[in-house]
């Protein structure tokens, strides 16, 4: 059972994430956009929106900091356990406590305003569900766990996590974690085989070279693709 | 120098009759879709009036366009990279659908389907954004022939400018039609704003254009152009704008916009312009310098300099040749009498207009004046204050001198030709006093008056060599593509997703099927609803939202 659960699944959805999106990228460039609603509604909008995001770009890179980085590394640079924890818990906190705010303005907004809500797809619905889950696990974790119980999650939950890209299996490390974190884990892995089929791909198109490009970007028509159409694959033009 | 060569227009104001001809055609073939019901990529403006979107050329609000930083270097109005970046999450200044407005279609059934009854029964409007009924408040027409403007004329940010205290008088009114389409600039700030680089210029004729399949949606170009000229489509979550008809022009056909134009006041032609000088032209410290220094980039494609320049830079022969005749430069250039609109937004703006002598004559004639007599058209000119800084507003950043002298020309034209036409002794006099030789006014008369098609139009093809793969001509076989003709319509991640259909399949799909289908609705499938052929009946997808359960 704890292979099925922290081995096979990981390494499933692992897969169909990265698979998933060579596939989405290949197959629908168009359909890879942000699908942004801010035409319909601004008000709302103006305040979740940045909320969230800003708020889910710290959690991630808290987890960056606390799944990535070995509790050997932080110790060797002189951040005792106890700052480290302090600090964990208090950025995670209002971190987490931003993105679940910005989050629920958004989905009462999606709920409410009737054009956005009808623009609302079966994917967005059902994406919404599982990272609200991962969300509130996550923050209830981080309150929980930190406050008032004393796992430490760098020993277990992250070496497991980061031994398996290594494909170093340790499923025990996994189950003798306390039953919260076994929830956001799974959901989060959930996520990720949800992510290529979702809206979420805009995440991998975040614009980081319009702060090193030129501002005005010349094109000719391309000699072997001209005309809106990519040619397929096996008539590419001979010239 | 770096020659290149670009695809520009030239509007004449004098002929436009505000038939909005242009709005319509143009909107059948590039706007009649799902998320794209309340976009005009060309839109006829009343002026003075608030424009479409309401107000856009507020730039304090709007922050299109460029601007000049301390040290006099341009930087993007709306904020440079990083704070675009910041604001990625809600743009702070993009348009929402109010200030364009909320389209809507009626409710047409109800007209025969309604039981008898004691009162005629109504078509309802419907919105199509929510599907609900809805009060029609405002259009992107809405003032049209001042319609309305003493309530709303005040908001017109060009008024505004040229005076506080003007008040709008309906006895002393001025009015004239402003069509507008993207201006396909030198210098585009909505490509500058594109934070994954999907809008380019392109290098062989300069036609601006959105890559649909590298647009993310991040909207920075809608705010970033200052004549809010790119458009969110809504359902698709792209960014789409005008093409400058980019599939006729490759083949020589001229912008549907132009080609149904009924007051044949449109002109497209080349001009060849030095890229390396644009930079320079669009960062003239003084606002007034700008109409100036955008027409001092544009190079004589008769000097042999130039045309030696232009082979280097691999510019086709038959191009610097249509070039040689393109009444864009004779227009700009030669006669002098063409302007560009808003220089003082720096984005170098392509699409150029002659300005209306019509507020002048029209004064004239109420007087009972003779208004074909140059003396008291010049007289007008000098007189007629308010409308001379409201075109100046518009055209050359509120120097009135340049539109003083154009509309001195035209007025010299109408006096000089109607000697000719009337058999008498032309009187060389008129066109010296503005500075002309008698041949050339001749030939301005010519081009702007009886304007033949040949001579308004000259678009040399794509090259022939390629013409096979060219998108209008669509000789390679319409099957060739994943799925084959008529397929389309919503992929599984929503409006449009999976692999693009070509535009000239579309159409033909779309004209087969509203050909050959019993239905008076549009087609189903293809999402692609035609508003003006569908009648009311049957809820075509795409037409309206999913049914929300009470
Ligand atoms: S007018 Fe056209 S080319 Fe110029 S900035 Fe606007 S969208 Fe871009
Ligand atoms: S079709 Fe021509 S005359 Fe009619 S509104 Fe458009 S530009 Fe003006």
């Amino acid at each position: 059972m704890d292979v099925v659960l922290w081995v096979v699944v990981p390494y499933v959805c692992l897969t169909v994430f990265v698979v998933g999106h060579v596939w989405r990228y290949r197959y629908d460039k168009f359909g890879w956009t942000t699908r942004s609603s801010q035409l319909y509604e601004d008000r709302l909008l103006r305040l979740g929106s940045p909320l969230f995001h800003f708020g889910i770009l710290a959690v991630f890179l808290g987890h960056v900091m606390g799944l990535g980085v070995p509790k050997s590394w932080t110790e060797a640079v002189g951040v005792s356990e106890s700052v480290y924890h302090v600090l964990a818990v208090a950025v995670g906190a209002v971190a987490g406590f931003c993105t679940l705010v910005g989050m629920a303005i958004l989905i009462y907004r999606r709920r409410t305003v009737g054009p956005v809500f009808s623009a609302t797809t079966k994917m967005d619905k059902a994406m919404y569900l599982v990272l609200a889950t991962v969300i509130v696990l996550g923050l209830a974790n981080t309150v929980i766990a930190n406050v008032f119980g004393h796992y430490d999650y760098r020993e277990g939950v992250s070496v497991w996590f980061r031994r398996i890209f290594r494909f170093d299996l340790h499923p025990e490390l996994m189950a003798e974690a306390p039953l919260g974190f076994q929830l956001h884990g799974l959901a989060a892995f959930g996520l990720f085989a949800l992510w290529p089929f979702t809206r979420l791909v805009h995440v991998f198109s975040a614009p980081l070279g319009y702060l090193t490009r030129p501002y005005i970007v010349y094109r000719s028509r391309d000699d072997q693709q001209l005309g809106s159409h990519t040619p397929r694959r096996g008539w590419e033009r001979t010239r | 120098m770096r020659v290149m060569a670009q695809m520009a227009m030239v509007m004449n104001l004098d002929k436009c009759i505000g038939c909005h001809t242009c709005s319509v055609t143009c909107k059948q073939a590039w706007t009649n879709r799902a998320g794209t019901e309340y976009v005009w990529f060309n839109n006829v403006e009343t002026r003075p009036g608030q424009g479409y979107p309401r107000t856009y050329e507020d730039q304090e609000r709007w922050k299109g366009g460029w601007e000049l930083n301390r040290r006099g270097r341009l930087k993007l109005k709306g904020g440079g990279r990083l704070k675009k970046l910041a604001t990625i999450f809600s743009n702070p200044i993009m348009p929402s659908l109010k200030d364009y407005y909320e389209p809507w279609t009626y409710d047409y059934a109800t007209l025969t389907d309604a039981p008898a009854q004691e009162h005629t029964p109504v078509a309802r409007p419907k919105s199509l954004i929510s599907g609900k009924d809805m009060k029609i408040e405002w259009s992107a027409n809405w003032d049209d022939n001042l319609g309305g403007s003493a309530a709303t004329a005040a908001n017109d940010p060009v008024l505004r400018k040229i005076s506080d205290t003007v008040k709008f008088e309906f006895e002393q009114t001025f009015m004239f039609y402003l069509p507008r389409i993207c201006e396909h600039c030198l210098n585009p700030s909505c490509a500058a704003s594109c934070p994954s680089g999907a809008i380019y210029k392109r290098a062989e004729d300069g036609i601006v254009l959105v890559d649909q399949d590298r647009c993310r949606g991040w909207r920075m170009c809608v705010s970033g152009c200052p004549y809010k000229k790119v458009y969110f489509n809504h359902r698709t979550g792209k960014a789409e704008k005008c093409t400058f008809c980019f599939p006729r022009i490759e083949v020589g056909l001229p912008t549907v916009c132009s080609e149904t134009c009924v007051g044949r006041l449109r002109y497209i032609g080349l001009v060849l312009y030095d890229a390396d000088r644009v930079l320079e032209a669009a960062s003239t410290p003084d606002d007034h310098d700008l109409y100036e220094a955008q027409r001092s980039v544009f190079l004589d494609p008769s000097d042999p300099a130039v045309v030696r320049e232009a082979e280097r830079a691999g510019i086709p022969r038959d191009w610097v040749e249509a070039a040689q005749r393109s009444p864009i430069h004779a227009l700009i250039n030669r006669y002098k009498v063409a302007l560009p609109l808003h220089p003082e937004y720096r984005t170098m703006p392509m699409v150029w207009y002659i300005p209306p002598l019509s507020p002048v004559v029209d004064v004239v004639r109420d007087t009972g004046e003779d208004a074909e007599d140059e003396r008291n058209l010049f007289a007008a000119i000098e007189a007629l204050r308010i409308p001379i800084e409201y075109l100046a507003e518009l055209f050359t950043a509120g120097d009135v001198a340049p539109v003083d002298a154009v509309l001195r020309r035209l007025a010299a034209m109408r006096s000089y030709m109607r000697d000719l036409n009337l058999g008498r002794e032309p009187d060389g006099s008129i066109p010296a006093a503005v500075g002309m030789s008698e041949e050339e006014m001749y030939d301005m008369y010519r081009l702007l008056a009886l304007a033949k098609y040949d001579e308004r139009y000259v678009i040399p093809p794509a090259h022939a060599e390629q013409a096979h793969a060219l998108e209008e001509l669509a000789t390679e076989c319409a099957l060739d593509y994943e799925g084959g003709p008529g397929m389309g319509g919503s992929g599984p991640f929503g409006e449009g997703s999976g692999t693009p259909t070509p535009i000239a399949v579309e159409n033909f799909a779309m004209l087969k099927d509203r050909q050959t289908s019993d239905t008076v609705a549009a087609p189903d499938r293809s999402g692609r609803v035609n508003l003006l052929n569908w009648d009311g009946k049957g809820t075509p997808q795409g037409l309206f939202p999913p049914k929300d359960e009470p």
